[in-house]
């Protein structure tokens, strides 16, 4: 057995800093204050790596699967026997990887962001809550039970919030931070109630008790029907809805756009690389309840999934805002890691979806944040984030360009870069499963490269825009997580992830398939060449097209108007038929209430105040008159 | 023993000092008299003590020492009045009761 209670520091130290730079940090220079938090984070990735080192390669495995190890373990709020809240330490392939994941994308943003930040007003508030959420999202994967991760689920929603109200003189930036807050939240109302129900059924909140294929967990709950579905399917679907959420699947996506107007490197290491995806970690962690006992949870999984991952690809073909179009494009990604989970089955071969959601995780986190970063180098190049002011950018910023590129490769799935091997395993992991599904993830890796494409021909080639002054290439502390996460991104892809994560810890046997490797790579290679054809030059093609499919464009470029949707049933419905009546109520029946015997008594005190005279004698007069009338009283009437 | 002063003479003479008491806390004006009238109210429960105690149970003393003890407190309580009326004296540069009605609504 291997010691790993040293863990209990990869989510310490990042609290302590956060404590440090929030309490302190405005003693400090500001440079300080970013080196001692960049420190930190560098600290928690050389952990982060050794545990991963040790836990995948000189841990016992038992019949050839990898454990779960508890590395930590306390009783925080002891209620009762049975009921207690525990916090600690659970090590296993998942956790593991995402240590990894984290640490890694954290440690490029805090370097980049050194470059990025400088000479911003609160400069050490950034990095404090850039500790914050470092220290968060590490304690949410590796937290013990269900309700850990339920705190520190809460505590990202906090610090993603602080994080897009970063510039909070700018109303729309303290509009989307609430946007993003009240619209999580709500969403975890589903998780709390999930977390409930299923709680009570089992009588547990310890992963390794609940989610233990062979264990009473699973077995229990799955009698009792409500509406047709098992209670565990029903505790299932409630907590997947905070992993919808959190993961700006459709219907609760619509604040991940706007929580673009929080700095780049926020987007990128928050809003794209592993906050957004703890709903699929969150999903994955209870992966063997929804495949043995919910499996009709496990299909609204798939299914969101799918619908999301399509419908985000469509709108990202239409923004012109850079950010924005990468936002939608993550939407689509993890809506493909959703599906992935959603197709999967435990154990065996049935478990190549979790394998695949897992990798493409994985995958994702690296180019995604690199397009992010890429993005932040070019709007902090040009000073906008509109890409119809942007062209010819490939001769001011080599570098940017050269890892962007990599990016958008990457991502439209061309071998060998590492998106091809993730995405692969996940057409293959749906073609098994469902048709249907296949066929939409299949246009979605066409739609992915288009936009993606035209976004990199919108901006580094097209017409040769004139610049008020020469784009500058970022400094080298922004160039070089660049080049970092442009490695990653290249080499991620020969991870041998079967051997790795996989649903059951055992050894899964895949290979690529060419029948679908192969007109997956063509279409993405189709998206790409449609891409050229459009943007390459200057051309009429686009404006042609969106003048041919008028409604279509204006529909997808408005996103649907879910927006607005949404602002009609607040506003019109809830807050016109619901709010207002209660407010009414309120304010004329309870405060009318409490105001009349106020005024009343008001009123009757007014008329007897000339009885409080101030005269001692009327006083004394008054007082013996009723102790004479209370003799008599006593004296004739209490026989 | 109980010949003597039969015991409804002493009951009037308390009755008719505790109402003379009330009467001049009632109708005086000079904070000392009602400070007498008070001091003739509780010497009339003194009277009404010792009478019962020597006409109801001439070999115990509950009585005699319920006496003392009012005659203690009466002290004392003489001596915070008067210490209050000093006071009331140097605030008002009076101690008519009726010029001292600031306590109202």
């Amino acid at each position: 057995m291997i010691n790993f209670s040293y863990t209990i520091w990869i989510p310490l130290l990042p609290f302590l800093m956060f404590i440090l730079l929030g309490l302190a940090g405005h003693k400090l220079k500001p440079k300080l204050s970013g080196l001692l938090g960049t420190g930190g984070l560098g600290i928690i990735t050389v952990l982060s790596y050794i545990t991963a080192f040790k836990y995948f390669f000189t841990s016992e495995k038992v019949d050839g699967a990898y454990q779960k190890i508890t590395a930590l373990n306390f009783t925080w709020l002891q209620f009762t026997d049975k009921l207690h809240i525990d916090l600690g330490v659970l090590l296993d392939p998942i956790s593991v990887m995402m240590l990894v994941v984290i640490s890694t994308v954290s440690f490029m943003v805090h370097i980049y962001s050194l470059g990025y930040m400088k000479d911003e007003k609160g400069f050490e508030r950034f990095f404090a809550f850039l500790s914050l959420f470092s220290f968060s999202m590490l304690g949410l994967v590796l937290a013990t039970n269900i309700f850990q991760m339920y705190i520190f689920w809460e505590l990202v929603g906090v610090s993603s919030f602080l994080l897009i109200g970063f510039y909070y003189q700018k109303p729309s930036a303290v509009r989307a931070s609430k946007k993003a807050f009240i619209v999580t939240r709500f969403a975890d109302l589903g998780f709390l109630i999930g977390i409930l129900i299923l709680s009570f059924n089992t009588k547990t909140f310890d992963f390794i008790t609940l989610t233990n294929p062979a264990g009473s967990a699973i077995a229990q709950g799955g009698g009792i029907v409500f509406l047709g579905l098992s209670v565990m399917t029903w505790s299932m679907i409630f907590v997947f809805m905070g992993g919808v959420g959190k993961s700006a699947m459709f219907p609760f996506h619509i604040w991940l756009p706007d929580a673009m107007e929080g700095p780049t490197p926020v987007s990128a290491l928050i809003h794209a690389a592993t906050m957004v995806v703890a709903g699929v970690y969150l999903v994955a962690r209870m992966f063997p309840i929804y495949a043995l006992s919910a499996p009709v949870a496990l299909n609204v999984v798939a299914w969101v999934g799918a619908f999301t991952s399509l419908f985000a690809a469509v709108i990202a073909c239409t923004q012109t805002d850079i950010k924005r179009v990468l936002a939608y494009s993550t939407m689509s990604q993890i809506g493909y890691m959703m599906l992935a989970l959603g197709v999967a089955g435990y154990g065996g071969h049935e478990g190549l979806g979790y394998m695949a959601s897992m990798f493409h995780l994985f995958t994702h986190a690296m180019f995604k944040a690199l397009l992010f970063l890429g993005a932040g180098a070019i709007i902090h190049a040009v000073h906008s984030n509109y890409m119809t002011e942007m062209g010819g950018l490939r001769k001011y910023l080599p570098v940017t360009h050269i890892t962007f590129l990599i990016a958008c490769l990457t991502i439209a799935g061309i071998p060998p870069l590492s998106g091809f091997f993730s995405k692969d395993e996940i057409l293959a992991a749906a073609f098994h499963s469902n048709k249907l599904l296949f066929a939409i993830e299949y246009a979605v890796a066409g739609l992915t490269a288009f936009y993606m494409f035209r976004l990199y021909f919108s901006i580094f080639w097209g017409k040769d825009t004139q610049y008020h002054h020469t784009p500058q290439e970022a400094p080298a502390t922004m160039t070089v997580p660049l080049i970092i996460l442009a490695v990653g991104s290249v080499f991620s892809g020969i991870i041998p992830f079967n051997k790795l994560v996989t649903s059951d810890g055992k050894i899964l046997e895949s290979e690529i398939e060419l029948m679908i490797a192969i007109p997956s790579v063509l279409i993405g290679l189709l998206g790409i060449g449609v891409a050229y054809i459009m943007y390459r030059k200057e051309s009429a093609i686009p404006d042609r097209l969106a003048a041919t499919f008028k409604y279509g464009y204006k529909w997808a470029y408005n996103k649907f108007y879910i927006d607005e949707l949404y602002l009609f049933v607040t506003k019109k419905i809830i807050f016109r038929y619901i709010s207002d009546p209660v407010a009414w109520f309120d304010r004329h029946i309870v405060d009318g209430t409490m105001n009349t015997i106020a005024s009343v008594t008001q009123n009757f005190s007014f008329r007897i105040r000339a009885f409080q005279s101030g005269q001692l004698q009327k006083y004394a007069f008054v007082f013996i008159t009723g102790a004479i009338m209370l003799a008599i009283l006593f004296i004739y009437l209490w026989k | 023993m109980n010949s003597g002063i039969p015991v409804q003479y002493f009951l009037i003479l308390a009755t008719v000092m505790f109402f003379t008491g009330i009467y001049g806390f009632l109708t005086r004006r000079n904070l000392i008299t009602i400070l007498m009238s008070v001091e003739l109210i509780l010497n009339s429960v003194n009277i009404n003590f010792l009478a019962f105690n020597r006409y109801l149970y001439p070999h115990k003393l509950e009585g005699m020492f319920f006496s003392l003890f009012i005659i203690a407190v009466a002290a004392s309580e003489a001596a915070v009045v008067i210490a209050i009326i000093i006071n009331i004296y140097r605030r008002f540069t009076t101690i008519n009761v009726e010029d001292v009605n600031e306590m109202k609504f």
